[in-house]
Protein backbone atom coordinates (compact mmCIF):
# COMPACT_ATOMS: atom_id res chain seq x y z
CA UNK A 1 0.00 0.00 0.00
CA UNK A 2 1.61 3.36 -0.71
CA UNK A 3 0.32 5.69 0.91
CA UNK A 4 0.82 9.48 -0.38
CA UNK A 5 4.20 11.13 1.97
CA UNK A 6 1.68 13.04 4.99
CA UNK A 7 -0.64 10.15 5.12
CA UNK A 8 2.03 7.47 5.84
CA UNK A 9 3.35 10.24 8.42
CA UNK A 10 0.08 10.15 10.09
CA UNK A 11 -0.60 6.07 9.94
CA UNK A 12 2.81 5.44 11.68
CA UNK A 13 1.85 7.19 14.75
CA UNK A 14 -2.07 6.47 15.34
CA UNK A 15 -1.86 4.12 18.06
CA UNK A 16 -2.96 0.33 17.29
CA UNK A 17 -6.77 -0.22 18.12
CA UNK A 18 -7.64 3.42 17.79
CA UNK A 19 -11.07 4.88 17.33
CA UNK A 20 -10.21 7.20 13.83
CA UNK A 21 -12.56 9.80 12.07
CA UNK A 22 -11.34 10.51 8.88
CA UNK A 23 -12.35 13.69 7.73
CA UNK A 24 -11.80 14.47 3.91
CA UNK A 25 -11.14 10.36 3.76
CA UNK A 26 -11.17 10.42 -0.32
CA UNK A 27 -11.81 6.54 -1.21
CA UNK A 28 -10.78 5.65 1.77
CA UNK A 29 -6.82 4.89 1.24
CA UNK A 30 -5.67 5.74 4.53
CA UNK A 31 -8.79 4.18 6.81
CA UNK A 32 -8.45 0.81 4.94
CA UNK A 33 -4.66 0.65 5.38
CA UNK A 34 -4.73 1.96 9.40
CA UNK A 35 -7.68 -0.87 9.92
CA UNK A 36 -5.54 -3.36 8.12
CA UNK A 37 -2.20 -2.67 9.31
CA UNK A 38 -3.16 -1.60 13.15
CA UNK A 39 -6.92 -3.12 13.75
CA UNK A 40 -8.01 0.71 13.81
CA UNK A 41 -12.00 1.31 14.31
CA UNK A 42 -11.86 3.89 11.40
CA UNK A 43 -14.60 6.25 10.09
CA UNK A 44 -14.92 8.27 7.50
CA UNK A 45 -16.80 11.37 6.78
CA UNK A 46 -16.83 12.36 2.18
CA UNK A 47 -18.37 14.84 0.32
CA UNK A 48 -17.62 12.94 -3.21
CA UNK A 49 -20.46 10.41 -3.89
CA UNK A 50 -18.26 8.14 -5.87
CA UNK A 51 -15.45 8.09 -3.39
CA UNK A 52 -18.12 7.00 -0.56
CA UNK A 53 -19.15 4.41 -2.70
CA UNK A 54 -15.84 3.70 -3.33
CA UNK A 55 -14.71 3.66 0.07
CA UNK A 56 -17.57 1.44 1.39
CA UNK A 57 -16.91 -1.29 -0.98
CA UNK A 58 -13.42 -1.10 0.75
CA UNK A 59 -15.65 -2.40 3.68
CA UNK A 60 -15.28 1.14 5.41
CA UNK A 61 -17.85 2.98 7.04
CA UNK A 62 -18.13 6.44 5.59
CA UNK A 63 -21.03 9.15 5.41
CA UNK A 64 -21.43 11.35 2.84
CA UNK A 65 -21.12 14.94 4.61
CA UNK A 66 -19.56 18.21 4.54
CA UNK A 67 -16.69 18.89 7.58
CA UNK A 68 -18.61 22.55 7.30
CA UNK A 69 -21.72 21.41 8.13
CA UNK A 70 -21.71 17.72 9.62
CA UNK A 71 -19.03 17.39 11.99
CA UNK A 72 -21.37 19.10 15.07
CA UNK A 73 -23.26 15.63 15.15
CA UNK A 74 -20.25 13.75 16.84
CA UNK A 75 -20.36 13.55 20.19
CA UNK A 76 -17.08 15.56 21.78
CA UNK A 77 -14.09 12.96 22.41
CA UNK A 78 -15.90 10.15 20.54
CA UNK A 79 -12.34 9.65 18.70
CA UNK A 80 -8.89 8.77 19.54
CA UNK A 81 -8.40 10.73 16.52
CA UNK A 82 -9.32 13.22 14.45
CA UNK A 83 -7.61 13.46 10.74
CA UNK A 84 -8.06 16.39 8.48
CA UNK A 85 -5.68 15.50 5.73
CA UNK A 86 -5.40 18.46 2.53
CA UNK A 87 -9.06 19.46 3.35
CA UNK A 88 -8.37 22.44 5.64
CA UNK A 89 -7.61 24.81 2.54
CA UNK A 90 -11.07 23.61 1.13
CA UNK A 91 -13.46 24.71 3.83
CA UNK A 92 -15.20 27.21 3.95
CA UNK A 93 -15.09 27.95 7.92
CA UNK A 94 -11.95 26.39 8.79
CA UNK A 95 -11.32 27.96 11.96
CA UNK A 96 -14.91 26.35 13.14
CA UNK A 97 -13.41 22.79 11.34
CA UNK A 98 -10.39 23.07 13.47
CA UNK A 99 -12.82 23.64 17.03
CA UNK A 100 -14.83 20.76 16.04
CA UNK A 101 -11.81 18.66 15.07
CA UNK A 102 -10.75 19.18 18.58
CA UNK A 103 -13.70 18.50 20.49
CA UNK A 104 -14.40 15.51 18.18
CA UNK A 105 -10.82 13.87 18.82
CA UNK A 106 -8.56 13.91 21.84
CA UNK A 107 -5.81 14.17 19.38
CA UNK A 108 -6.02 15.58 15.89
CA UNK A 109 -4.12 15.35 12.86
CA UNK A 110 -3.97 18.24 10.71
CA UNK A 111 -2.14 18.22 7.17
CA UNK A 112 -2.06 20.51 4.31
CA UNK A 113 0.04 22.42 1.55
CA UNK A 114 2.09 24.99 2.90
CA UNK A 115 1.13 28.53 0.69
CA UNK A 116 4.78 29.94 1.82
CA UNK A 117 6.59 27.11 0.00
CA UNK A 118 9.42 28.71 -2.11
CA UNK A 119 8.23 27.71 -5.33
CA UNK A 120 4.97 29.06 -4.42
CA UNK A 121 6.88 32.76 -3.64
CA UNK A 122 9.09 32.37 -6.61
CA UNK A 123 5.83 31.92 -8.87
CA UNK A 124 4.05 35.11 -7.84
CA UNK A 125 6.81 37.01 -7.48
CA UNK A 126 8.65 36.82 -10.63
CA UNK A 127 5.78 35.23 -12.72
CA UNK A 128 2.90 37.45 -10.97
CA UNK A 129 0.81 34.69 -11.80
CA UNK A 130 -0.82 32.34 -8.78
CA UNK A 131 1.12 29.39 -8.62
CA UNK A 132 0.15 26.23 -10.25
CA UNK A 133 2.53 23.60 -8.98
CA UNK A 134 2.85 19.58 -8.64
CA UNK A 135 0.76 19.80 -5.17
CA UNK A 136 -1.39 23.15 -6.05
CA UNK A 137 -2.09 21.94 -9.84
CA UNK A 138 -5.17 23.78 -10.09
CA UNK A 139 -5.52 27.23 -11.83
CA UNK A 140 -7.27 30.52 -9.70
CA UNK A 141 -10.77 29.75 -10.70
CA UNK A 142 -11.36 25.79 -10.52
CA UNK A 143 -8.72 24.88 -7.62
CA UNK A 144 -10.72 23.84 -4.44
CA UNK A 145 -8.31 26.00 -2.10
CA UNK A 146 -10.38 29.13 -0.95
CA UNK A 147 -8.66 29.58 2.05
CA UNK A 148 -4.77 29.61 1.42
CA UNK A 149 -2.34 29.32 4.64
CA UNK A 150 0.86 29.17 5.38
CA UNK A 151 2.76 27.38 8.06
CA UNK A 152 3.66 30.21 10.13
CA UNK A 153 -0.14 31.13 9.45
CA UNK A 154 -0.93 28.10 11.10
CA UNK A 155 1.20 28.19 14.03
CA UNK A 156 0.32 31.76 14.79
CA UNK A 157 -2.84 30.39 15.26
CA UNK A 158 -2.28 27.51 17.50
CA UNK A 159 -0.45 29.98 19.14
CA UNK A 160 -3.69 32.33 19.46
CA UNK A 161 -5.64 29.79 20.46
CA UNK A 162 -3.74 28.22 22.64
CA UNK A 163 -3.96 24.54 20.88
CA UNK A 164 -1.09 21.79 22.16
CA UNK A 165 1.07 20.43 19.70
CA UNK A 166 2.20 17.23 20.49
CA UNK A 167 3.94 16.30 17.33
CA UNK A 168 4.93 18.71 13.23
CA UNK A 169 6.22 17.05 10.49
CA UNK A 170 7.77 18.85 7.11
CA UNK A 171 7.44 17.34 3.92
CA UNK A 172 9.42 18.18 0.70
CA UNK A 173 9.61 16.08 -2.25
CA UNK A 174 8.26 13.50 0.31
CA UNK A 175 11.15 13.65 2.09
CA UNK A 176 11.42 15.37 5.88
CA UNK A 177 12.57 18.51 6.14
CA UNK A 178 13.65 20.88 9.35
CA UNK A 179 11.10 22.75 11.33
CA UNK A 180 12.99 26.06 11.66
CA UNK A 181 12.45 26.60 7.64
CA UNK A 182 9.58 25.11 7.12
CA UNK A 183 7.61 27.50 5.98
CA UNK A 184 10.25 28.16 3.25
CA UNK A 185 11.21 24.55 2.29
CA UNK A 186 7.94 22.69 3.10
CA UNK A 187 5.65 21.82 0.49
CA UNK A 188 3.56 19.78 2.86
CA UNK A 189 2.68 19.93 6.85
CA UNK A 190 1.36 17.33 9.17
CA UNK A 191 0.41 18.71 12.82
CA UNK A 192 -0.29 16.28 15.63
CA UNK A 193 -3.00 18.64 18.05
CA UNK A 194 -4.21 17.89 21.46
CA UNK A 195 -7.77 18.20 21.78
CA UNK A 196 -9.76 20.07 23.68
CA UNK A 197 -10.40 19.14 27.27
CA UNK A 198 -14.41 19.21 27.47
CA UNK A 199 -16.02 18.84 31.45
CA UNK A 200 -19.32 18.70 30.34
CA UNK A 201 -19.10 16.12 27.62
CA UNK A 202 -21.92 15.02 25.19
CA UNK B 1 -31.49 -29.53 2.75
CA UNK B 2 -33.65 -29.63 -0.55
CA UNK B 3 -36.07 -32.05 0.32
CA UNK B 4 -36.56 -29.35 3.64
CA UNK B 5 -40.57 -28.45 3.09
CA UNK B 6 -39.42 -24.95 5.16
CA UNK B 7 -37.10 -23.62 1.87
CA UNK B 8 -37.84 -22.61 -1.46
CA UNK B 9 -40.18 -20.00 -3.48
CA UNK B 10 -44.19 -20.07 -2.56
CA UNK B 11 -43.73 -21.04 0.95
CA UNK B 12 -46.53 -20.50 3.29
CA UNK B 13 -46.31 -21.00 7.53
CA UNK B 14 -48.83 -21.64 9.85
CA UNK B 15 -47.34 -20.52 13.66
CA UNK B 16 -49.10 -21.26 16.76
CA UNK B 17 -47.87 -17.76 18.19
CA UNK B 18 -49.02 -16.08 20.05
CA UNK B 19 -47.43 -12.76 18.36
CA UNK B 20 -47.92 -9.89 21.81
CA UNK B 21 -48.81 -6.94 19.46
CA UNK B 22 -47.66 -3.55 20.27
CA UNK B 23 -51.24 -2.32 20.34
CA UNK B 24 -52.07 -5.03 23.23
CA UNK B 25 -53.80 -8.06 22.56
CA UNK B 26 -51.87 -11.30 20.83
CA UNK B 27 -52.48 -12.90 17.70
CA UNK B 28 -52.80 -16.72 17.47
CA UNK B 29 -52.05 -18.43 15.20
CA UNK B 30 -49.49 -16.73 13.05
CA UNK B 31 -50.03 -16.96 9.43
CA UNK B 32 -47.09 -15.98 7.24
CA UNK B 33 -46.25 -16.59 3.40
CA UNK B 34 -42.77 -16.48 2.20
CA UNK B 35 -40.03 -17.40 -0.03
CA UNK B 36 -36.53 -18.28 0.04
CA UNK B 37 -33.72 -18.44 -2.64
CA UNK B 38 -30.31 -19.80 -2.37
CA UNK B 39 -29.13 -21.89 0.20
CA UNK B 40 -28.89 -21.73 4.35
CA UNK B 41 -25.12 -22.63 5.38
CA UNK B 42 -25.03 -25.41 7.88
CA UNK B 43 -23.74 -22.59 10.58
CA UNK B 44 -26.95 -20.68 9.39
CA UNK B 45 -24.01 -17.75 9.17
CA UNK B 46 -25.43 -16.26 5.26
CA UNK B 47 -28.97 -15.47 6.05
CA UNK B 48 -30.39 -12.14 4.83
CA UNK B 49 -33.90 -11.17 5.41
CA UNK B 50 -35.19 -8.50 2.47
CA UNK B 51 -38.06 -6.14 3.97
CA UNK B 52 -40.49 -4.78 1.36
CA UNK B 53 -42.39 -1.63 1.24
CA UNK B 54 -45.86 -1.07 1.50
CA UNK B 55 -47.87 -2.43 -1.30
CA UNK B 56 -44.86 -5.27 -2.08
CA UNK B 57 -44.81 -8.22 -1.45
CA UNK B 58 -42.81 -11.56 -1.02
CA UNK B 59 -41.87 -11.94 -4.61
CA UNK B 60 -38.99 -9.78 -4.28
CA UNK B 61 -37.16 -12.36 -6.47
CA UNK B 62 -39.51 -14.55 -8.62
CA UNK B 63 -42.38 -13.60 -10.66
CA UNK B 64 -45.77 -12.58 -8.96
CA UNK B 65 -48.14 -14.91 -9.00
CA UNK B 66 -51.00 -12.55 -9.86
CA UNK B 67 -49.71 -10.43 -12.03
CA UNK B 68 -47.08 -12.18 -13.79
CA UNK B 69 -44.77 -9.70 -13.73
CA UNK B 70 -40.35 -10.15 -12.47
CA UNK B 71 -40.00 -10.02 -8.81
CA UNK B 72 -40.05 -6.17 -7.70
CA UNK B 73 -36.41 -6.54 -6.62
CA UNK B 74 -34.78 -8.90 -9.27
CA UNK B 75 -31.83 -6.39 -9.70
CA UNK B 76 -30.92 -6.74 -6.61
CA UNK B 77 -31.70 -9.97 -5.00
CA UNK B 78 -30.38 -13.07 -6.92
CA UNK B 79 -27.55 -14.95 -8.68
CA UNK B 80 -24.37 -12.31 -9.35
CA UNK B 81 -26.80 -9.65 -7.94
CA UNK B 82 -25.24 -7.00 -5.29
CA UNK B 83 -27.62 -9.30 -2.58
CA UNK B 84 -25.72 -12.43 -3.95
CA UNK B 85 -28.37 -15.59 -3.68
CA UNK B 86 -24.93 -17.81 -5.00
CA UNK B 87 -23.79 -17.17 -1.87
CA UNK B 88 -26.24 -15.84 0.80
CA UNK B 89 -29.47 -17.13 1.80
CA UNK B 90 -32.51 -14.97 0.96
CA UNK B 91 -35.78 -14.93 3.13
CA UNK B 92 -38.65 -12.65 2.32
CA UNK B 93 -41.97 -12.64 4.34
CA UNK B 94 -45.30 -11.00 3.35
CA UNK B 95 -45.95 -8.61 6.34
CA UNK B 96 -48.22 -8.98 8.94
CA UNK B 97 -50.88 -7.57 8.05
CA UNK B 98 -50.53 -7.79 4.06
CA UNK B 99 -52.89 -9.87 1.43
CA UNK B 100 -50.87 -11.60 -0.20
CA UNK B 101 -51.29 -15.06 2.24
CA UNK B 102 -49.63 -13.88 5.75
CA UNK B 103 -52.28 -12.92 8.65
CA UNK B 104 -54.08 -10.13 7.48
CA UNK B 105 -58.02 -8.70 7.53
CA UNK B 106 -58.42 -10.92 4.93
CA UNK B 107 -57.40 -14.41 7.03
CA UNK B 108 -60.32 -16.28 8.43
CA UNK B 109 -60.98 -15.49 12.07
CA UNK B 110 -60.39 -18.76 14.13
CA UNK B 111 -62.75 -17.57 16.52
CA UNK B 112 -65.93 -16.93 13.96
CA UNK B 113 -64.68 -18.60 11.20
CA UNK B 114 -65.52 -15.54 9.07
CA UNK B 115 -62.60 -12.76 7.66
CA UNK B 116 -61.29 -10.66 10.35
CA UNK B 117 -61.97 -7.54 8.28
CA UNK B 118 -62.04 -4.14 10.73
CA UNK B 119 -61.49 -6.96 13.82
CA UNK B 120 -57.99 -7.62 12.96
CA UNK B 121 -56.14 -5.80 15.77
CA UNK B 122 -54.26 -2.75 14.65
CA UNK B 123 -50.15 -3.68 14.10
CA UNK B 124 -47.34 -1.83 14.23
CA UNK B 125 -43.83 -2.22 12.01
CA UNK B 126 -42.04 -3.67 15.28
CA UNK B 127 -45.17 -6.10 15.19
CA UNK B 128 -44.78 -7.28 11.65
CA UNK B 129 -40.57 -7.73 12.40
CA UNK B 130 -41.49 -9.56 15.89
CA UNK B 131 -43.35 -11.83 13.15
CA UNK B 132 -40.54 -12.13 10.44
CA UNK B 133 -38.60 -13.28 14.01
CA UNK B 134 -40.62 -15.96 14.38
CA UNK B 135 -40.38 -16.82 11.09
CA UNK B 136 -37.25 -16.71 11.34
CA UNK B 137 -36.98 -19.11 14.29
CA UNK B 138 -38.94 -21.42 12.74
CA UNK B 139 -36.15 -21.45 9.51
CA UNK B 140 -33.85 -22.16 12.15
CA UNK B 141 -32.14 -18.68 11.89
CA UNK B 142 -30.88 -17.02 14.94
CA UNK B 143 -28.47 -14.18 13.24
CA UNK B 144 -29.25 -12.30 10.32
CA UNK B 145 -26.43 -11.37 8.42
CA UNK B 146 -28.19 -8.36 7.10
CA UNK B 147 -31.55 -7.01 6.75
CA UNK B 148 -32.19 -4.74 4.24
CA UNK B 149 -35.28 -2.44 3.00
CA UNK B 150 -36.42 0.56 1.32
CA UNK B 151 -39.34 2.64 2.27
CA UNK B 152 -41.41 0.72 4.98
CA UNK B 153 -39.09 -1.88 4.31
CA UNK B 154 -36.11 0.68 6.00
CA UNK B 155 -38.77 0.59 8.38
CA UNK B 156 -38.57 -2.70 9.47
CA UNK B 157 -34.49 -2.77 8.95
CA UNK B 158 -34.26 -0.11 11.50
CA UNK B 159 -36.94 -1.87 13.74
CA UNK B 160 -35.05 -4.80 13.39
CA UNK B 161 -31.79 -4.05 14.80
CA UNK B 162 -33.68 -1.96 17.53
CA UNK B 163 -35.73 -4.59 18.41
CA UNK B 164 -33.21 -7.73 18.36
CA UNK B 165 -29.87 -6.11 18.41
CA UNK B 166 -28.46 -9.51 18.92
CA UNK B 167 -29.58 -11.16 15.82
CA UNK B 168 -28.61 -8.33 13.48
CA UNK B 169 -24.66 -7.52 11.61
CA UNK B 170 -25.69 -5.47 9.17
CA UNK B 171 -28.77 -3.17 8.02
CA UNK B 172 -29.35 -1.52 4.74
CA UNK B 173 -32.14 1.57 4.79
CA UNK B 174 -32.70 2.94 1.91
CA UNK B 175 -35.23 5.78 1.00
CA UNK B 176 -36.29 5.78 4.67
CA UNK B 177 -37.40 7.15 7.75
CA UNK B 178 -36.91 6.81 11.72
CA UNK B 179 -40.76 8.21 12.06
CA UNK B 180 -43.49 9.25 9.86
CA UNK B 181 -44.17 12.97 9.23
CA UNK B 182 -47.14 15.17 9.69
CA UNK B 183 -47.19 15.55 5.66
CA UNK B 184 -46.59 11.17 5.18
CA UNK B 185 -49.43 10.80 7.93
CA UNK B 186 -51.42 13.39 5.48
CA UNK B 187 -51.54 11.67 2.44
CA UNK B 188 -52.06 8.20 4.18
CA UNK B 189 -54.95 9.55 5.59
CA UNK B 190 -56.49 10.78 2.20
CA UNK B 191 -55.85 7.33 0.78
CA UNK B 192 -57.67 6.14 4.23
CA UNK B 193 -60.43 8.06 3.59
CA UNK B 194 -60.37 7.44 -0.44
CA UNK B 195 -61.10 3.40 0.92
CA UNK B 196 -63.99 4.45 3.44
CA UNK B 197 -65.55 6.94 1.45
CA UNK B 198 -66.47 3.70 -1.23
CA UNK B 199 -69.86 2.89 -0.18
CA UNK B 200 -68.85 -1.06 -1.04
CA UNK B 201 -66.51 -0.93 1.56
CA UNK B 202 -69.38 -1.52 4.10
CA UNK B 203 -66.77 -0.98 7.26
CA UNK B 204 -64.61 -3.29 5.66
CA UNK B 205 -67.08 -6.09 5.71
CA UNK B 206 -66.86 -6.78 1.73
CA UNK B 207 -65.49 -10.01 1.11
CA UNK B 208 -68.19 -12.29 0.40
CA UNK B 209 -69.21 -9.26 -2.39
CA UNK B 210 -67.50 -6.34 -4.24
CA UNK B 211 -64.70 -4.95 -2.66
CA UNK B 212 -64.23 -1.15 -2.60
CA UNK B 213 -61.98 -1.46 -6.12
CA UNK B 214 -62.68 2.33 -6.41
CA UNK B 215 -61.98 3.88 -3.30
CA UNK B 216 -58.83 1.74 -3.41
CA UNK B 217 -57.65 2.67 -6.79
CA UNK B 218 -57.97 6.70 -5.95
CA UNK B 219 -56.03 6.09 -2.95
CA UNK B 220 -53.31 4.63 -5.39
CA UNK B 221 -53.15 7.35 -7.40
CA UNK B 222 -52.51 9.98 -4.79
CA UNK B 223 -49.80 7.72 -3.13
CA UNK B 224 -48.08 6.98 -6.96
CA UNK B 225 -48.08 11.06 -6.96
CA UNK B 226 -45.79 11.11 -3.76
CA UNK B 227 -43.25 8.32 -5.22
CA UNK B 228 -42.49 10.28 -8.50
CA UNK B 229 -40.72 13.49 -8.69
CA UNK B 230 -42.38 17.22 -10.43
CA UNK B 231 -38.92 16.68 -12.65
CA UNK B 232 -40.05 12.77 -13.30
CA UNK B 233 -43.40 13.58 -13.71
CA UNK B 234 -42.71 16.68 -16.54
CA UNK B 235 -40.33 14.78 -18.34
CA UNK B 236 -42.49 11.61 -18.39
CA UNK B 237 -45.80 13.25 -19.24
CA UNK B 238 -45.27 16.98 -19.43
CA UNK B 239 -49.01 18.72 -20.72
CA UNK B 240 -49.13 16.12 -23.59
CA UNK B 241 -53.01 14.88 -24.47
CA UNK B 242 -53.70 11.19 -24.33
CA UNK B 243 -54.40 9.05 -27.59
CA UNK B 244 -56.24 13.16 -28.59
CA UNK B 245 -55.30 15.86 -30.90
CA UNK B 246 -57.32 18.31 -28.69
CA UNK B 247 -58.57 18.58 -24.81
CA UNK B 248 -62.25 17.70 -24.84
CA UNK B 249 -63.42 19.73 -22.47
CA UNK B 250 -65.04 17.47 -20.52
CA UNK B 251 -63.39 14.92 -17.84
CA UNK B 252 -61.95 11.79 -19.53
CA UNK B 253 -58.33 11.49 -18.79
CA UNK B 254 -57.23 13.99 -21.29
CA UNK B 255 -53.44 14.24 -20.35
CA UNK B 256 -51.57 10.88 -20.63
CA UNK B 257 -50.70 11.57 -16.78
CA UNK B 258 -54.14 11.52 -16.32
CA UNK B 259 -54.30 8.29 -17.74
CA UNK B 260 -51.50 6.74 -16.28
CA UNK B 261 -52.71 7.63 -12.68
CA UNK B 262 -55.79 6.09 -13.63
CA UNK B 263 -54.24 2.75 -15.04
CA UNK B 264 -52.13 2.53 -11.74
CA UNK B 265 -55.27 2.63 -9.50
CA UNK B 266 -56.98 0.07 -11.64
CA UNK B 267 -54.22 -2.31 -11.68
CA UNK B 268 -53.24 -2.17 -7.78
CA UNK B 269 -56.91 -3.08 -7.35
CA UNK B 270 -56.43 -6.16 -9.12
CA UNK B 271 -53.92 -6.98 -6.42
CA UNK B 272 -54.10 -5.92 -2.74
CA UNK B 273 -56.97 -5.88 -0.40
CA UNK B 274 -58.45 -2.18 0.82
CA UNK B 275 -58.33 -3.16 4.28
CA UNK B 276 -54.97 -4.24 4.25
CA UNK B 277 -54.13 -1.03 2.71
CA UNK B 278 -55.89 0.77 5.82
CA UNK B 279 -53.87 -1.52 8.22
CA UNK B 280 -49.91 -1.19 6.71
CA UNK B 281 -51.03 2.63 6.72
CA UNK B 282 -51.79 2.86 9.73
CA UNK B 283 -48.27 1.06 10.79
CA UNK B 284 -46.58 3.29 9.12
CA UNK B 285 -48.49 6.00 10.58
CA UNK B 286 -47.50 4.61 13.71
CA UNK B 287 -44.12 4.46 13.50
CA UNK B 288 -41.93 6.74 15.45
CA UNK B 289 -38.76 4.57 16.47
CA UNK B 290 -37.71 7.37 19.08
CA UNK B 291 -40.51 7.21 20.61
CA UNK B 292 -40.39 3.95 21.23
CA UNK B 293 -37.13 4.30 22.86
CA UNK B 294 -37.66 7.48 25.00
CA UNK B 295 -37.79 10.36 22.85
CA UNK B 296 -34.07 10.02 22.06
CA UNK B 297 -33.39 8.03 18.55
CA UNK B 298 -29.61 7.39 19.56
CA UNK B 299 -31.32 5.27 22.60
CA UNK B 300 -32.65 3.03 19.56
CA UNK B 301 -29.25 1.80 18.41
CA UNK B 302 -27.22 1.59 22.01
CA UNK B 303 -27.45 -1.80 22.23
CA UNK B 304 -26.86 -2.51 18.47
CA UNK B 305 -23.34 -3.63 17.00
CA UNK B 306 -24.71 -4.03 13.58
CA UNK B 307 -22.91 -1.96 10.94
CA UNK B 308 -25.79 0.15 8.92
CA UNK B 309 -25.86 1.35 5.36
CA UNK B 310 -28.22 4.09 4.54
CA UNK B 311 -28.97 5.62 1.14
CA UNK B 312 -31.30 8.52 -0.04
CA UNK B 313 -32.33 9.96 -3.18
CA UNK B 314 -31.91 13.89 -3.69
CA UNK B 315 -35.70 13.85 -5.49
CA UNK B 316 -37.41 12.13 -2.72
CA UNK B 317 -39.77 14.39 -0.91
CA UNK B 318 -41.76 11.60 0.53
CA UNK B 319 -38.79 10.50 2.61
CA UNK B 320 -36.13 12.85 1.71
CA UNK B 321 -32.62 13.05 3.06
CA UNK B 322 -32.56 14.71 6.09
CA UNK B 323 -34.33 11.98 7.42
CA UNK B 324 -32.08 9.41 6.80
CA UNK B 325 -28.98 12.00 7.76
CA UNK B 326 -31.33 11.78 11.01
CA UNK B 327 -30.70 8.87 11.44
CA UNK B 328 -27.06 8.59 10.60
CA UNK B 329 -26.93 11.50 13.09
CA UNK B 330 -28.33 9.39 15.60
CA UNK B 331 -26.29 6.13 15.32
CA UNK B 332 -23.11 8.54 15.13
CA UNK B 333 -24.03 9.42 18.62
CA UNK B 334 -24.49 6.02 19.22
CA UNK B 335 -20.98 5.00 17.94
CA UNK B 336 -22.20 2.42 15.57
CA UNK B 337 -20.94 2.14 12.27
CA UNK B 338 -22.16 3.58 9.40
CA UNK B 339 -22.36 4.52 5.70
CA UNK B 340 -24.29 6.95 4.60
CA UNK B 341 -24.95 8.62 0.76
CA UNK B 342 -27.35 10.85 -0.83
CA UNK B 343 -27.86 9.58 -4.56
CA UNK B 344 -28.43 11.37 -7.79
CA UNK B 345 -31.80 10.53 -9.28
CA UNK B 346 -34.42 11.82 -11.20
CA UNK B 347 -37.30 9.60 -10.13
CA UNK B 348 -38.32 10.65 -6.95
CA UNK B 349 -39.15 8.10 -4.35
CA UNK B 350 -39.71 5.14 -6.57
CA UNK B 351 -35.78 5.30 -7.92
CA UNK B 352 -34.71 2.89 -5.20
CA UNK B 353 -37.10 0.34 -7.37
CA UNK B 354 -35.81 1.51 -10.33
CA UNK B 355 -32.54 0.87 -12.12
CA UNK B 356 -29.89 2.64 -9.51
CA UNK B 357 -26.53 1.03 -10.74
CA UNK B 358 -24.79 3.23 -7.80
CA UNK B 359 -26.91 1.94 -5.50
CA UNK B 360 -26.16 -1.99 -6.53
CA UNK B 361 -22.57 -1.12 -6.40
CA UNK B 362 -22.75 0.52 -2.83
CA UNK B 363 -24.98 -2.51 -1.42
CA UNK B 364 -22.11 -4.56 -3.35
CA UNK B 365 -19.51 -2.68 -1.23
CA UNK B 366 -21.56 -3.32 1.98
CA UNK B 367 -22.37 -6.31 1.88
CA UNK B 368 -18.63 -7.34 0.79
CA UNK B 369 -19.31 -8.49 -2.65
CA UNK B 370 -17.02 -5.49 -4.24
CA UNK B 371 -13.61 -4.89 -4.49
Amino acid sequence: MNLRPDLAIIADHVAPGARVLDIGCGDGLLMAALRDAKGVDARGLELDAGNVAAAVGRGLSVIQGDADTDLADYPARSFDYAILSQTLQTCRAPDKVLDELLRIGRRAFVSFPNFAHWRVRLSLLWGGRMPVTRLLPERWYDTPNIHHLTVDDFRAYLKEHGVAVEGAWFLSRGRKTTSAAANVLAEHAVFLLRGTETHNAG
Amino acid sequence: MSDDQRFGPGRHVVLPGPLRLDGGGALAPVEIAYETYGTLAPDAGNAVLICHALTMDQYVASPHPRTGKPGWWTAMVGPGRPIDTDRLFVVCANVLGSCMGSSGPATIDPATGREYAMAFPVITIRDMVRAQAMLLDHLGVARLKAVVGGSMGGMQALSWAATFPDRVEAAVVIASAARHSAQNIAFHEVGRQAVMADPLWNGGDYYRGEPPAAGLAVARMAAHITYLSEAGLTEKFGRRLQARDAKSFGFDADFQVESYLRHQGLSFVDRFDANSYLYITRAMDYFDLAEEHGGRLANAFRGSGARFCLVSFDTDWLYPTRESRAIVHALNAAGAAVSFMELSSPYGHDAFLLDAPELYRVVTGFMGGGA
